[in-house]
């Protein structure tokens, strides 16, 4: 900052050197005499916070008996929530889907199914909420999360003719034409088929697994389009592929539904909003409570009917079910509660030492500062 | 003739600076001389075009880049640029030089009046050549180095503010036609930056054979830049232009001197440049671990493409590494540098706007451990007021003359002064105007004693004496001072015919060589007066004989006229002249105190900052100021390292006792340390001693060594009898000791510029002996009082902020980019980034970086008033405190911690679909918050733009996610943000984890507060403890006896007016002077510091001048 112009540093009146930076013509500064404001003084009136033990103690203390009390209810509320979860990857040669995991062929037309038989201890009284949850598979991975086409699944004709470059390798199929809807996410969208009945007295009760409403609205409504409208689907997507590892195209993935269909099948939307983690969950179907006064779920045994399309033993993943309650703060999270009842412990012990050190070395420096 | 042109060129072009002519010859008017006379050689020289700027439009941007890899920042940046293709333009420094190139051009372009075939025509300033006749018009600026051929005074002389510059004899021209008909050639050195130094010769062609000869010396010299008063017009030769000029070699010759802050930028730099990259390694190795197995690397839902496919391992591996090192590039806070320019930039002018101390200048004064200053004109006023003169061992005071007593006596002794006069000459008006002070006051205090001097009139000087009549003497030679002599004489031929040679100078070089008179008396009043820190003058004649004056004209004139070694045949001239003194008498003449001198040097004192006063003045009158201004009190012991004990003893003994004395309470364990309070006095002549690479070699280096270790253990030094080389040295001496120390030098003389330009910290005073000082200094003040203020309030202040700043930039980047490396383990090593990209660049721009920069604008941890007030604050900011390795490593650790507590929370409190934003989320609020918390200075400004940043953010967030951006080809972050503040657990974990990621850091703050308070927190808590301000005390006086006729004088300093409980306190009082009945008074005791002051320690404390002195 000092290396101002040399002439700058000259003589009274001489003003030819001209402000160039902070360090300029004294003359000209001199001459104007700087304005007695608040701010250009730096005295604007402030209020000024001092960390001490005296005002942070009442902090802790109240932060401490706020938080334990809400951790307390967090944790309630989370316990109250019912989850129940079922392993079908088939890895063990005692699983129901041990065949089906074992002998996984692309090439065959015949599905693989299994059934896997568990029991509910308690009913479920509110909606029910259906999982499925894929471990060690990284829907995360930079080169996975960016193979899409946000303007092919709006809907947008050029993009369906002619997908984003990302999507590569999964663009175009050789000879038959782009891949509607491109790219690994898409391509990789989970297939299997979970129903899930009430076995009852040697009779099986399917369960009515409601599929609409588990996508977030706005994915539906605006960011998910198909082109040209959800009417004739089938014309729309002439010309395109379906992506290799379907086993329908999309104009097929769910045919009596047409709010449902193509690009704004809801099982599709949620797939391709990734994961964050390489464990995740994804909502599959939603069990309504029904009008009565009857669970959702009463106790007892069920049955899980799974057509096996999906192949993850290559990779070590997992595949299972999860069955939940919510509550107002979602999901079962016994962690919140737990970590908020910490926190607020660690913060009345704290509040606590550092009282006694307050007054340890309140008296002691009273006495000791004399000599300074 | 050829031979010497071509070797002229050769030696011009191809050579180095020393192999150039050693003189250079100007040809006035561009006139050859006559045929015969010499030879004529065309010489080239630059134009007069002036280059301030570093850069011209096309050497920018190499040069610039150059200049910009100083900076490590800088070189990583370009390699991230490489890699990103970002464009990272250096606008900073190209906008401040580009302001430089604008005030260039207006220079080179002002227009400047040259006599061209006796006419005077104007041309612009950069096409001046060498030997171009200029004239110059009254208040304007000399458009580069000119030698002066005419005045339009009578007297030839002409006024450059201050100083006034003489024609050289014998040229006197009064219209253009005159100057047009000179011919001649001026030789001259080549151009050389000291301004003060200029040797040359003008021979003058007339029709006769002979050229005449004159000397020129730097009272011919007018300096480019500086403004002619108070004579109309000027003829002046050109003889320097351009970037010869010696303003322009002076300014070239300082370098950038780099801030402590900036190096240890640089370092932390370094370590998060080597994190970076480790960070960068670290993944790429455990990503090829990681993928080892095919099912890993390239599962079923996830191919590569056969482009990739094929690629070679080294080669994906080199990019991945690139990736990675993009990715985590935000680590290294780009915006820093960007940020603490603009700090820098905005806060200066904080500097400038404030009320005490308006005028050109800039804080960058933390951290300064050593403060060398001036003594005259620094400390003191330089307005000095004549007290007395002895004349024959009788004492005249001002006052006293009205008694009317001994008139023969004084006679004479005004005789001398009459003399002094004439040299200096007076302008016709009935004020005298001299550079010299001392001067000033000798010619008003004979004026009170009876005798004016009237003016210099034709080579005479008149002197009215106190019966009326006018004396005049003839002024024949000045024998010019010069401080090695340190005296100076006139030859004066009076009324009666006598030749007289009149001689002042300091005691020690009149006495030698006087050789009658009363000494003695003389010899006990100089002491006395020296005692009471009056600058003592004295005075000595010699008759001269004819015979006698006949050869000392010679003997001066062949000494002028030389080019060679002018100053050394002068001096031994002046030397053989100058001896078999009959000693008159001394004059005493009072330097005052500047207003404020001792309240600042005790508050640099209780700073912690080591004070050297660096004088030329005598040892007593030194060490009287040095008392008066509390530079020693008096329970200093006072160490004399000075010529009249080493020619006692050996130096060597002197040495290693002082070594001992000062090192020795050193081994006594604990309490007596602080008992022994050391001031060390040294002369020139001893430290020329000391610091001389004497024959033994490594023994002379030691005595380097043990005098800087006694040095270091004072809380003083006084370095009289200091030549300016001297006082650069023991700049240098500091600079270069082991701990590298910031230094600071202040003064106000042209004796003082090498110093200033030697610290780290120059500051320049516009004191009444020019402003050359000023002039070479990094910062201009108008008073030593203002250092106070500037180290004090402005350093500290800007310290803290700066430091505040840096650390945290490094704390928010951390915290921002950790869980990006955190978040690789979770996402199979893909360089994933964890943020949006929108995030990922806005969050250095807008998210974080405005309320750091406002806070490093405006925080002020402890109110202004107290930082001045208590001095000992600047203790904890010394030595670059707040950016030490240590705090560094805190503010790492925490960002760590907080980075950790934000993803691992995030990824047991979430569900996976808002785990993403969610990161972020935390990130902005608690960085937000935690600025919140270090803030201790809330303006309305501060809440402003911190809940506005956040504000911005959640506004920010909802526009991102809240549409479709068409112009984006993905749109992941579509209303993930309203999803999640939707979610009542979002927010309770918020909460949750600001808390946590907030606990550390204030149960630290508290802890350390509580345990080992700093000063600064303990001066927070008094402000805070106590707002009642007392009233102000009633400026305590401490009369100065002096006998019964001098008036009395004040050198007690004023205290300032203390608020409360925040009084500033004696620090380093010694627990000896405490009153037995003062009992324990605790800082927090509001009675405490009011009853100190009462007590009788609180008195001898505040006003120890007058009692030392006396």
């Amino acid at each position: 900052m000092m290396a101002s112009g040399y002439n700058a540093k000259e003589e009274d009146g001489h003003t030819s050197g001209g402000p160039s930076n902070g360090g300029a013509a004294g003359g000209t500064v001199k001459s104007r005499k700087p304005d007695n404001t608040a701010f250009k003084q730096q005295r604007l009136p402030a209020w000024q916070p001092i960390l001490t033990a005296g005002t942070v103690l009442p902090a802790f203390f109240v932060i401490g008996l706020i938080f334990i009390p809400i951790g307390i209810g967090l944790f309630v509320t989370s316990n109250n929530i019912k989850e129940f979860e079922i392993d079908y990857t088939g890895v063990e040669n005692t699983s129901a889907c041990y065949s089906c995991a074992q002998n996984f062929s692309w090439n065959s037309t015949v599905p693989c199914t299994c059934s896997m038989h568990f029991t509910l201890e308690q009913p479920f009284e509110s909606n029910v909420f259906m999982y499925y949850g894929l471990s060690n598979f990284y829907q995360n991975h930079r080169r996975y999360v960016k193979s899409r086409d946000d303007s092919q699944l709006n809907g947008d004709p050029t993009s369906l003719a002619n997908p984003s470059k990302e999507c590569e390798p999964y663009r175009t199929i050789d000879q038959v034409g782009p891949i509607a809807p491109c790219g690994a996410i898409a391509n990789s969208l989970f297939n299997d088929t979970l129903e899930l009945s009430y076995l009852a007295n040697g009779s099986k009760t399917p369960v009515a697994l409601v599929k609409k409403g588990i996508a977030w609205w706005t994915d539906k409504h605006v960011k998910f389009r198909n082109p040209g409208g959800n009417g004739n689907l089938t014309a729309a997507f002439q010309g395109t592929s379906k992506p290799v590892n379907w086993r329908v195209p999309v104009y097929e993935l769910d045919p009596m539904d047409p709010e449902n269909n193509g690009f704004i099948n809801e099982d599709f939307i949620v797939w391709m909003r990734t994961a964050a983690l390489p464990t995740f969950r994804k909502l599959y179907r939603i069990i309504q409570k029904k009008a009565d006064q009857t669970p959702t779920l009463a106790s007892g045994h069920y049955v899980l009917d799974i057509t096996y399309n999906y192949p993850v033993r290559s990779f070590d993943g997992r595949k299972r079910v999860i069955l939940s309650t919510i509550s107002w703060m979602g999901g079962k999270n016994p962690f919140l509660g737990i970590a908020y009842i910490t926190v607020g412990s660690v913060c009345f012990f704290l509040a606590v030492v550092l009282f006694i050190i307050h007054h340890k070395y309140d008296s002691r420096n009273s006495s000791a500062d004399i000599p300074n | 003739m050829d031979l010497g042109v071509l070797r002229t060129l050769i030696s011009r072009y191809c050579a180095g600076e020393e192999n150039r002519v050693d003189s250079r010859t100007v040809y006035i008017g561009h006139k050859e001389p006559p045929p015969g006379a010499e030879a004529y050689i065309p010489q080239r020289y630059p134009d007069n075009r002036i280059v301030s700027s570093n850069y011209t439009f096309w050497n920018f941007i190499p040069k610039n880049l150059f200049e910009q890899f100083r900076r490590i920042a800088n070189f990583y940046f370009l390699v991230i640029f490489l890699v990103q293709l970002i464009i990272d333009t250096p606008t900073s420094p190209g906008y401040e030089d580009w302001l430089r190139h604008k005030a260039d051009c207006s220079i080179n372009e002002c227009p400047v009046d040259v006599v061209q075939q006796g006419k005077a025509g104007r041309t612009q300033s950069h096409k001046l050549r060498v030997g171009d006749v200029v004239v110059v018009k009254e208040d304007e600026t000399f458009p580069c180095d000119l030698v002066l051929l005419s005045s339009s005074r009578e007297d030839g002389t002409c006024y450059v503010t201050t100083t006034y510059y003489a024609v050289p004899d014998t040229l006197a021209f009064r219209t253009d036609q005159e100057v047009e008909s000179l011919h001649a050639t001026i030789e001259c050195e080549q151009p050389q930056p000291d301004l003060y130094k200029f040797v040359g010769r003008i021979n003058i062609y007339t029709d006769r054979e002979e050229p005449v000869s004159r000397p020129l010396g730097s009272e011919n010299l007018l300096l480019r830049g500086a403004t002619l008063k108070n004579t109309h017009h000027i003829y002046a030769v050109a003889i320097y232009t351009g970037m010869e000029t010696k303003m322009a070699l002076n300014y070239q010759s300082k370098s950038q001197k780099r801030s402590a802050v900036e190096k240890s930028m640089n370092a932390f730099l370094i370590v998060y440049l080597c994190i970076l990259i480790s960070k960068a390694v670290i993944n790429t190795v455990l990503k090829y671990a990681w993928q080892w197995s095919p099912d890993r690397d390239e599962p079923w839902y996830n191919h590569r493409t056969e482009n990739e496919r094929q690629r070679p391992v080294v080669i994906r591996a080199f990019t991945d590494f690139l990736a990675y090192m993009v990715l985590f590039n935000y680590i290294i806070p780009v915006s820093m540098y960007v940020t603490v320019e603009m700090q820098k930039f905005l806060g200066s002018y904080f500097i400038t706007w404030d009320e005490e101390m308006f005028d050109e200048e800039l804080g960058e004064g933390a951290q300064v451990e050593y403060v060398f200053t001036d003594k005259t004109g620094t400390l003191t006023e330089n307005n000095m007021e004549f007290i007395e003169c002895c004349v024959d061992g009788t004492v005249y005071v001002p006052h006293a003359i009205c008694n009317g007593q001994i008139l023969s006596a004084v006679k004479e002794e005004e005789t001398v002064d009459g003399i002094k006069r004439g040299f200096h000459q007076g302008r016709p008006t009935s004020f005298y105007i001299s550079s010299s002070p001392d001067e000033v006051a000798l010619v008003e205090g004979m004026k009170r004693l009876g005798y004016t001097y009237l003016r210099l009139k034709d080579g005479y000087m008149e002197i009215l004496n106190k019966d009326d009549e006018i004396e005049r003497f003839e002024l024949l030679h000045v024998l010019n001072f010069d401080s090695v002599r340190r005296r100076m004489s006139v030859i004066v031929k009076s009324s009666s015919g006598e030749y007289l040679l009149f001689c002042k100078g300091a005691d020690s070089s009149i006495f030698p060589r006087v050789v009658s008179g009363k000494v003695e008396q003389v010899k006990a009043r100089v002491e006395q007066n020296a005692v009471e820190g009056l600058r003592t003058l004295c005075v000595a004649f010699r008759r001269l004989s004819p015979d006698e004056y006949q050869e000392a004209c010679l003997l001066l004139n062949q000494a002028k006229l030389s080019l060679q070694d002018r100053e050394q045949r002068l001096a031994q001239a002046y030397d053989a002249i100058e001896r078999d003194f009959v000693l008159l008498g001394a004059t005493a003449v009072e330097d005052r105190l500047q207003e404020k001198a001792a309240d600042t040097i005790e508050a640099l004192h209780k700073a912690g900052m080591k004070v050297w006063v660096l004088t030329g003045d005598k040892m007593e009158t030194a060490a009287a100021t040095c008392y008066a201004s509390k530079l020693f009190r008096r329970s200093t012991q006072i160490l004399e390292l000075t010529k009249k004990r080493t020619e006692e003893q050996s130096l060597h003994d002197v040495m290693s006792e002082l070594s001992r004395t000062v090192l020795r309470p050193r081994s006594v364990s604990g309490l007596s340390v602080d008992c022994q309070d050391f001031g060390l006095i040294i002369d020139g002549a001893t430290l020329t001693a000391i610091l001389k690479p004497g024959p033994e070699g490594p023994s002379a280096g030691s005595y380097q060594e043990v005098f800087l270790e006694v040095s270091r253990n004072c809380s003083a030094v006084l370095c009289c009898r200091m030549a300016p080389l001297q006082k650069a040295q023991i700049v240098k001496l500091i600079k270069a000791s082991k701990e590298h120390p910031i230094t600071l030098a202040i003064g106000d003389g042209a004796n003082d510029v090498s110093m200033i330009l030697e610290a780290h910290v120059g500051i320049g005073i516009m004191g009444k002996e020019g402003r050359q000082a000023a002039r070479n200094s990094d910062y201009a003040i108008p008073k030593f009082k203002h250092l106070k203020k500037m180290l004090l309030v402005h350093g500290h202040l800007y310290y803290i902020r700066i430091a505040e700043l840096v650390q945290y930039f490094f704390y928010k980047n951390v915290c921002f980019i950790f869980p990006q490396f955190l978040f690789q383990f979770f996402c199979g090593f893909s360089q994933q980034p964890l943020y949006d990209t929108a995030y990922l660049t806005l969050y250095n721009i807008s998210f974080t970086s405005l309320p750091i920069l406002l806070y490093s604008l405006v925080e002020q941890h402890v109110s202004m008033d107290t930082l001045k007030k208590d001095p000992s604050l600047y203790k904890d900011i010394a030595k670059n405190t707040l950016l030490r390795w240590p705090v560094f490593l805190y503010w790492t650790c925490l960002g760590v911690f907080d980075a950790v507590v934000f993803f691992f929370g995030a990824y047991f409190l979430f569900d996976n679909t808002t785990f993403t934003s969610n990161g972020q989320m935390f990130g902005n609020w608690t960085f937000g918050t935690l600025l919140a918390l270090d803030t201790h200075h809330w303006t309305w400004i501060n809440h402003f733009v911190i809940w506005g940043s956040l504000l911005f953010y959640v506004i920010f967030s909802l526009l991102w996610g809240g549409i479709i951006w068409p112009f984006l080809n993905y749109q992941r972050m579509y209303y993930v943000f309203m999803q999640m503040l939707s979610s009542g657990p979002a927010w309770l974990s918020i909460i949750l984890l600001i808390t946590v990621s907030l606990l550390p850091d204030i149960v630290k703050k508290v802890l350390c507060r509580a345990m080992c308070p700093t000063a600064t927190e303990r001066a927070q808590k008094l402000t805070e403890g106590t707002a009642d301000p007392s009233p102000p005390d009633p400026r305590r006086r401490s009369p100065r006896g002096r006998g019964a006729d001098s008036a009395q004088v004040h050198l007690g300093v004023p205290e300032a007016p203390g608020v409360g409980g925040s009084e500033p306190l004696p620090h380093r009082l010694l627990p000896g002077q405490w009153p037995e009945g003062g009992g324990p008074m605790g800082l927090r005791s509001s009675a405490g510091p009011r009853a100190l002051r009462l007590s009788g320690a609180g008195i001898a404390y505040y006003a120890p001048g007058p009692e030392t002195s006396v």
